[in-house]
């Protein structure tokens, strides 16, 4: 089907950015607008007019606090309280999120931050998957079709992040959003599906410290985009040239 | 064996290959094939006719898993996860049957054709805990009132899932 | 020079049984390791988040590099024009598809849905090396096959320098391309770098070589034909080039990464103070699969000794494994470098030397690997007629008098 010259499609999404315009003008301000503002109709696709990101602020990441990793735990079912990857050892257990602590080698001043899928504009594991799995939404969320994945991995080894998890073994009980399976490679999905229903990823949310701000990358009014023009923030590896969604300051 | 003997043999079992499909077609029942496990709730039916579901869900499913993944379209009507909470019912121990039971749902003609699937070792092959309360009080199709005369327009849509 | 003849071998001794029995039942056993890695999932191997290619990749990518390079002396004789090879060049081409076939055999069986090759056959993005590679190894099986029937059909003769021509140019973007499977990892600091494709081409050459000369020396033995000085001093000198040759290009790309500071991290590890992969790589690589064959090869007695030959060349793969498994599994072992300027601590293995314990099943899987390669050889030198009836001087040296 022809995206491009359904004219169904074209009325309703002039609808939707209608009742989305009315309802930012008309809703009190603050997050629910946001959230009005990012809802999408279930029999629409995710649009290039879009680009979700996450800024991290590393200063208000405090050190011990994992709220991110574990809400990110309980949304999509991994980690020491599923009931799956038992057998597997420590380093064969999937990790979608990972809290790092920094150390700098000159002056020792320490810092934490969440590391996950940077969502790449360009990303190495779409580059080099032999299959196509590993695919980048027209929004710039990266996932893994696993529909397709052969499980080969090269796409870990080209990931300059390690942020992707091969799982080892079979799992039952998965939760419905997060249809995860043995020999199929995964990683974070920015919460996909609650982007999709224009909710923030669970990470974002979690954040006792609103550490992490989420939004629209191509949208000037959003909070994500006015904080990193007033404020700044890096990509991680920005040497590498990968324009990453999600940035970081404080770094 | 002679070429014009295996020859024929050969167009005899592609013969009873071609005639499956069609002795399955057949409306009357065929001793020993299972019926698939009644619905949850007779009264909401299905997504599609079930004649239609029995031929093309397949199709449908293939075509939804590629918009839902690739496009972030997140309709209801051929989502996986709404036919398994519809679909897949507690077995008289309580328990929900799991895909490789014959109770499952989808095992118990996958099972009998012998055609592999394997959704499930991704998927969740019972109902989503959160959602099955709602399940038995509402009808998971809301919104989608098909009737017979729905399927002649929405076989076009197949045709380009195919 | 006279005239070559080929035969099939009878093939029904019992030494030739017996060897048929023990190389299936190592291949057995590895399809039975690689069902178990598939039924129970890879937490059963050694293998993990951080070390994402095990030992099967070892093997598998070693026996891919070997295959391509067995081609070699093929093109010699068809490409180069030097006849002293050409009776060898039906059992080159023989090995290059049996070492390819049992390589890629490894490599499927390790995927984690190993049920779902079609899908790596039926969807392809092009832009990944991986899927070129995938064209490539199934265009080097049709073009070598091509090769060898134009070597083995006396009416297409006239064919083979087009076959044996392109199968060589073939063969060099397939080691290309299986170079730069690491060569464009970004973001590894021990793979990142185009030296890669020209290293496991020169590579390929001596490890193909090493296997065609103990593969050459075994069948003639065990058949009872002749083998001439002349024609093993011809491959003996050649491996010697080779292995020099891999030495060289290794030099360039220890001093290139060790002339830049951000490398110097990864470089002390693998030459310095990486416990098995520095001893891997000086005592197994460097002394055993390069020096030690060296000097074997280029000894004045030595070097005319027919079982230290064999024994170098015996040394010169496995020495290649060493390598691989330095290249491979040493190159994941190294942290990624996140964080520069930065110590890194995490539940995920940050910032620290990844560890891996190879298993019984991944070596298993190896060896089957290697067994499917040597089984194949074996059952067609008794349907086919791929090896000469004599290799003698007098039959095989044009300078012979």
């Amino acid at each position: 089907m022809d995206k491009k010259t359904n004219p169904t499609d074209q009325a309703r999404r002039r609808f939707f950015g209608q009742v989305a315009a009315v309802a930012s003008l008309t809703v009190a301000p603050g997050i629910i607008l946001q959230q009005v503002a990012h809802a999408r109709a279930p029999e629409l696709p995710a649009s290039d007019r879009q680009r979700w990101g996450i800024l991290i602020n590393t200063n208000k990441c405090a050190e011990g606090c994992d709220a991110c990793v574990t809400a990110c735990q309980d949304e999509f079912g991994w980690g020491p309280d599923s009931p799956n990857e038992k057998h597997s050892a420590p380093n064969q257990k999937a990790q979608w999120i990972r809290k790092v602590k920094l150390t700098d080698k000159q002056t020792g001043h320490v810092q934490t931050l969440p590391l996950m899928c940077q969502h790449c504009e360009h990303p190495p594991c779409v580059d080099v998957c032999p299959t196509g799995a590993s695919m980048k939404r027209a929004d710039g969320i990266v996932l893994v079709d696993k529909h397709i994945c052969i499980g080969c991995r090269y796409c870990m080894m080209a990931c300059p992040y390690k942020a992707r998890s091969f799982v080892h073994e079979e799992l039952h009980d998965q939760k419905v959003n997060a249809p995860r399976g043995k020999g199929t490679v995964e990683a974070c999905t920015l919460c996909v599906q609650r982007v999709d229903a224009g909710r923030q990823p669970a990470c974002v949310e979690a954040c006792p410290e609103q550490a992490m701000i989420f939004g629209d990358l191509k949208d000037p009014e959003s909070a994500i985009s006015r904080e990193l023009r007033e404020r700044g923030g890096e990509q991680i590896r920005a040497d590498l040239g990968l324009n990453t969604g999600i940035r970081y300051q404080g770094l | 064996m002679t070429f014009g003997q295996l020859s024929r043999q050969c167009l005899m079992v592609a013969g009873l290959f071609l005639a499956l499909p069609a002795i399955a077609d057949d409306t009357g029942p065929l001793a020993g094939v299972p019926k698939p496990r009644a619905k949850a709730n007779p009264e909401f039916g299905c997504v599609r006719p079930e004649e239609d579901m029995r031929k093309h869900h397949m199709q449908y499913l293939l075509h939804h898993r590629d918009e839902t993944l690739r496009q972030g379209i997140r309709t209801k009507q051929f989502s996986l996860a709404e036919c398994v909470n519809c679909h897949i019912t507690p077995k008289p121990d309580g328990q929900y049957a799991r895909f490789g039971e014959k109770e499952h749902f989808c095992s118990s003609c996958h099972t009998y054709a012998a055609v592999h699937i394997d959704c499930f070792e991704c998927h969740r092959d019972t109902p989503d805990p959160e959602k099955i309360q709602e399940s038995a009080m509402h009808n998971p199709h809301a919104g989608l009132k098909l009737t017979r005369k729905d399927v002649a327009p929405l076989s076009a849509t197949v045709g380009e899932a195919r | 020079m006279k005239n070559i003849r080929y035969s099939t071998i009878k093939g029904n001794s019992a030494g030739y049984l017996a060897l048929l029995a023990l190389l299936g039942a190592i291949a057995g056993a590895g399809l039975v390791a690689a069902f178990m890695m598939e039924h129970y999932g890879h937490f059963i191997t050694g293998m993990n988040q951080q070390i994402v290619w095990g030992t099967p990749h070892v093997f598998a990518v070693f026996l891919i590099v070997a295959a391509s390079g067995a081609l070699n002396t093929a093109s010699i004789a068809s490409v180069f024009g030097k006849t002293a090879y050409k009776p060898l060049a039906r059992l080159s081409g023989l090995l290059a598809i049996a070492l390819l076939a049992g390589g890629l055999t490894i490599l499927v069986l390790d995927l984690g849905r190993a049920d779902r090759l079609i899908v790596a056959m039926t969807y392809y993005n092009f832009k990944s090396i991986f899927a070129w590679n995938i064209i490539l190894y199934n265009g080097f099986f049709l073009l070598v096959a091509i090769y060898l029937w134009t070597m083995m059909d006396p009416t297409k003769t006239q064919y083979t320098k087009v076959a044996g021509f392109s199968a060589f140019v073939w063969r060099l973007i397939l080691t290309t391309g299986t170079g730069s499977i690491f060569g464009f990892l970004v973001a590894r600091l021990a793979y990142n770098e185009a030296i890669m494709a020209p290293l496991f081409i020169v590579m390929s050459f001596a490890f193909g070589l090493a296997i065609l000369i103990l593969v050459t020396m075994a069948a003639c033995k065990w058949t009872g034909r002749p083998l001439g000085d002349a024609l093993l001093r011809r491959l003996k000198n050649l491996l010697g080039v080779f292995v020099a040759g891999t030495l060289l290009l290794l030099l360039a790309y220890h001093l290139t990464k060790l002339y830049i500071t951000q490398y110097h991290g990864v470089e002390a590890f693998i030459l310095l103070n990486g416990g098995v992969y520095t001893q891997l790589f000086w005592i197994g690589w460097m002394l055993l699969g390069s020096l030690v064959p060296l000097a074997i090869l280029y000894h004045p007695s030595w070097g005319r000794n027919r079982s230290l030959i064999g024994f170098a060349s015996v040394l010169v793969v496995l020495g290649g494994l060493a390598a691989m498994y330095v290249i491979i599994i040493g190159g994941q072992a190294y942290p990624l470098l996140i964080f520069p300027g930065k110590e890194v601590a995490s539940s995920f293995s940050d910032g620290i030397i990844n560890s891996y314990t190879p298993s019984l099943v991944e070596f298993v899987l190896g060896i089957g690997g290697m067994a499917v390669a040597l089984i194949i050889v074996a059952l067609a030198l008794k349907v086919l007629q791929f090896l000469p009836e004599s290799l003698a001087d007098e039959v095989v040296d044009p300078h012979h008098k």
